[in-house]
């Protein structure tokens, strides 16, 4: 089997581990194999938590610079600084809504623009998809369900052989019984963000 | 029910590392654990302490390492299987028991599970723990993947009984924090009591007992020996005359290596997963075939020493490398590529490295290092301390937990880290060789680990410090775990018992001693100013419960705070305390409502007093 290599950049808190752990069971579900890897510890800090996902017959569960095929990200400057994880047949799916670092309010660097840093990141890689998810969350119901919007984004771009049945019934296992249908519902803003951009 | 504790036996369940291993454990009926909890081993011990919620066995957090053993080795020795859990620093902590318990052996099964963490994702060091192995001449089982993390961990109980000699399982971080599904089997009920039949001679380790029992695991670890020569978790795939030696995580990229590089038929991989003893013969088999052998492992030349040992016993004179310049480092992780590239490089194959897209173009983003959080108790005691030792030739040593994060501007509060409870003696130490007025800081948990022994050391020293106790209530930085100061009924869970760090310090003679409300600005620099100005040890215990905690319990209702339009833009509050709720829009100072908290800090260092209760809609 073909092996896809996924990277997911997001910042502690913005929901990154629970939309790997749905990628992970619609993975499952489709007979997919799949590996995970993970760096939390100082995730509820504030800090850049990132995830690879290996689907398919490779068995590292961590992905090397320049060897991903897909880079989801939840911040677009966080997909700036993972651009080296990219090569130039990367595909990009990412959240345009910033969430500025706190370094940036102490006048530690300066926080770039997101129109010029998504046209940097277009030039880069073979396919970008830059979408406002925190908007479409708003839309949703929650801004707590932009990853699952992101989650729709990417399936629709068809960057992941994964079927959307599956990813749909993933966050149902996953998702609290609650909030199952507002994340639904934000998986399927997500897919039409992609049909429509 | 706890997810682990899943009767439905073949069910795949997408588990991370320690997950499964807390499975595994559970699989081998596992009647007794004990911890210090450390990254990345802490959701180890989490699922076992809500498993013992559930079922009948027995958990405890212990103060530390050390005590985690002792504990576990009274169990061992009992006849219950017992599992001990810790990461690799803290296995410094628990070396003096490890290494006289091989001596005395276990009569039960006990795995010490050791979370080593190459590249320092969490931790002050990268040791290699294999060496404890060696040092202690106890068995060394290493897993490669998650699904087989959860198998290693059951054989490991086995192979306990089988030489009645504890079993270190060692993981690293890619182990612990990587997820895969892993097939659930069937759990043996757990037994957490047995009998402990008296043998001073085997158990009271005075020097004619201690030689005998010198001989007696030299005796063991020869059958370890053997055991290792035959266990299928030392085991060749593949065939040809190129040789590849590897262990744990570096299995699978080696795997993925020969594959990508089309080496198949060509390589022939030798996986070690029982790695202390050294299965000789089967090395020296292996080599026996080869051109040359490279050896994979992250860390220390471990294997690789003894393969090359064993190479020479055998009269071979190929090619053994691993550690060397054009090869693999002793410093962090390895990853795919790097061991792609450097197999090609040692077996002379052609390979096109992946090509990253251009990075020196790209604008500089900000860093986004990790911060103490919104409304941490922490940043103001930081601040006040701050102001208080203002104008004084001060020095800040500082110690293991959130708070070390005190260190980075603005704050800056952190003159010297070392290890656990390092920030009391070490204190100790500065006071004496230097002319400079040390404040030292310490959190509530890692002040009951190995604080206490250094205040007491200060107070009979006669030393000159201010210790400050940052009590929050909670182990926080491995997430949320109780300690001995904690209030366990307001988690619900009775039967234990609180300790009163003020009552400790206090019957130690410490010549002074001050509580504080951090959240009291003025107060508590007044204080700390009193506490500093005192000739001898004196110790600020600051209270206030970890905010993320205490949102999690419902303690705390966030009220947020606004700039209002006093605002003259000084700045103190970005300045001096940093709080992350902060940012700035069109250049005027705003505060998040949906991080703020409301501690206040901000509102009372406001030279306007512009910052003010948000008014709820």
């Amino acid at each position: 089997m073909e092996t896809t290599r996924l990277i997911v950049v997001a910042v502690g808190g913005q929901g990154n581990l629970l939309a790997s752990k749905v990628l992970g069971e619609a993975a499952l579900l489709d007979g997919v194999p799949v590996r995970m890897s993970e760096i939390h510890g100082m995730a509820q800090r504030g800090g850049v938590v990132e995830s690879a996902i290996v689907f398919g017959d490779a068995e590292s569960s961590i992905i090397s610079d320049g060897e991903a095929d897909i880079l989801l990200g939840f911040e677009p400057s966080e997909v700036v600084r993972a651009m080296g994880r990219c090569n130039s047949r990367t595909r990009v799916i990412t959240n345009t809504a910033p969430l500025r670092p706190f370094t940036v309010a102490i006048g530690q660097g300066i926080y770039p623009d997101v129109d010029e840093m998504m046209s940097l990141v277009r030039e880069r890689v073979a396919d970008l998809i830059a979408i406002d998810a925190l908007a479409l969350a708003r839309q949703a119901g929650s801004p707590m369900t932009m990853n699952i919007v992101l989650l729709g984004a990417l399936i629709a771009s068809g960057a992941l052989g994964l079927s959307r049945s599956s990813v749909e019934k993933a966050i149902t296992l996953r998702a609290k019984k609650a909030f199952v249908e507002m994340n639904l519902n934000a998986f399927r803003l997500g897919e039409g963000a992609v049909a429509t951009a | 029910m706890h997810k682990l504790l899943s009767e439905k036996i073949n069910e795949d369940l997408l588990l991370l590392g320690n997950e499964a291993i807390a499975r595994g454990a559970v699989e081998a009926g596992v009647g007794f654990a004990t911890t210090y909890p450390g990254t990345p081993s802490s959701e180890l011990s989490l699922n076992l302490f809500q498993i013992s919620q559930e079922t009948d066995l027995y958990f405890e957090y212990s103060t530390n390492e050390k005590v985690a053993l002792e504990v576990a080795a009274a169990a061992a020795n009992s006849g219950v299987r017992t599992m001990c859990m810790m990461k690799h620093v803290g296995l410094n902590v628990a070396a003096d028991p490890l290494v006289t318990l091989a001596y005395i052996g276990v009569t039960a099964g006990l795995v010490i599970l050791t979370a080593d963490d190459p590249a320092m994702f969490s931790s002050q060091n990268e040791q290699d723990n294999r060496y404890y192995g060696k040092l202690a001449g106890l068995p060394v089982l290493e897993p490669s993947s998650v699904e087989e993390a959860k198998e290693m961990t059951r054989v490991a109980f086995e192979l306990s009984e089988t030489l009645g000699e504890p079993v270190l399982l060692r993981t690293t971080t890619r182990i612990n924090h990587s997820s895969a599904f892993v097939t659930l089997k069937g759990m043996k009920k757990p037994i957490p009591t047995g009998n402990f039949v008296p043998n001073p001679m085997g158990y009271v380790t005075v020097p004619a007992v201690s030689r005998k029992l010198h001989v007696k695991l030299l005796d063991n670890l020869a059958k370890a020996s053997a055991l290792s020569d035959a266990s299928d978790l030392n085991f060749t795939t593949g065939e040809g005359t190129l040789g590849v030696i590897c262990n744990g995580v570096s299995y699978l990229y080696a795997r993925d290596a020969v594959q990508d590089l089309g080496l198949e038929g060509q390589v022939k991989i030798l996986r070690i997963g029982f790695s202390n003893p050294m299965p000789e013969w089967m090395i020296k088999d292996f080599i026996n075939g080869c051109q040359k052998v490279l050896v994979i492992e992250e860390g220390e030349p471990v294997m690789e020493e003894a393969v090359k040992a064993f190479a020479q016993e055998a009269c071979e004179t190929l090619p053994i490398k691993g550690k060397a310049d054009d090869l693999f480092s002793r410093l962090s992780e390895f990853d795919p590529a790097m061991v792609r590239e450097n197999m090609a490089r040692f077996f002379g194959v052609e390979y096109t490295p992946a090509i990253s897209v251009e990075t020196k173009a790209l604008p500089e983003i900000p860093q986004r290092p990790p911060n103490l959080c919104s409304g941490c108790s922490h940043r103001a005691t930081f601040y006040e301390v701050k102001k208080a030792a203002k104008g004084m030739d001060a020095m800040f040593p500082s110690d293991i937990g959130c708070y070390t994060l005190g260190f980075l501007p603005p704050l800056s509060m952190g003159d010297f880290v070392l290890c656990m409870g390092a920030s009391v003696s070490s204190a100790c130490g500065f006071s004496r060789a230097t002319n400079k007025k040390v404040v030292a800081f310490i959190g509530d948990s890692t002040f009951f680990h190995s604080g206490i022994t250094g205040l007491v050391n200060a107070v009979f020293n006669n030393h000159n410090f201010t210790l400050v106790i940052l009590d929050n209530g909670i182990t926080a930085m491995t997430g949320h775990q109780p300690n001995p100061g904690v209030d366990m009924d307001q988690m619900n869970l009775p039967g234990y018992n609180s300790i009163s760090i003020e009552n400790v310090v206090r019957s130690l003679g410490v010549g002074h001693v001050t509580l504080i409300k951090p959240f009291k600005v003025k107060k508590s620099i007044a204080a700390i100013e009193e506490a500093l100005a005192f000739e001898g040890v004196s110790v600020i215990i600051s209270q206030e419960p970890c905010a993320l905690h205490a949102k999690g319990l419902k303690l705390l209702k966030p009220r947020a705070f606004t700039v209002t339009d006093k605002c003259l833009d000084h700045r103190d509050c970005i300045n001096e305390i940093a709080c992350p709720s902060f940012y700035l829009d069109n250049g005027r100072v705003h505060i998040d409502a949906d991080t703020c908290v409301g501690c206040a800090v901000c509102a009372q260092i406001c030279p306007e007093n512009a910052i003010m209760p948000l008014k709820k809609k």
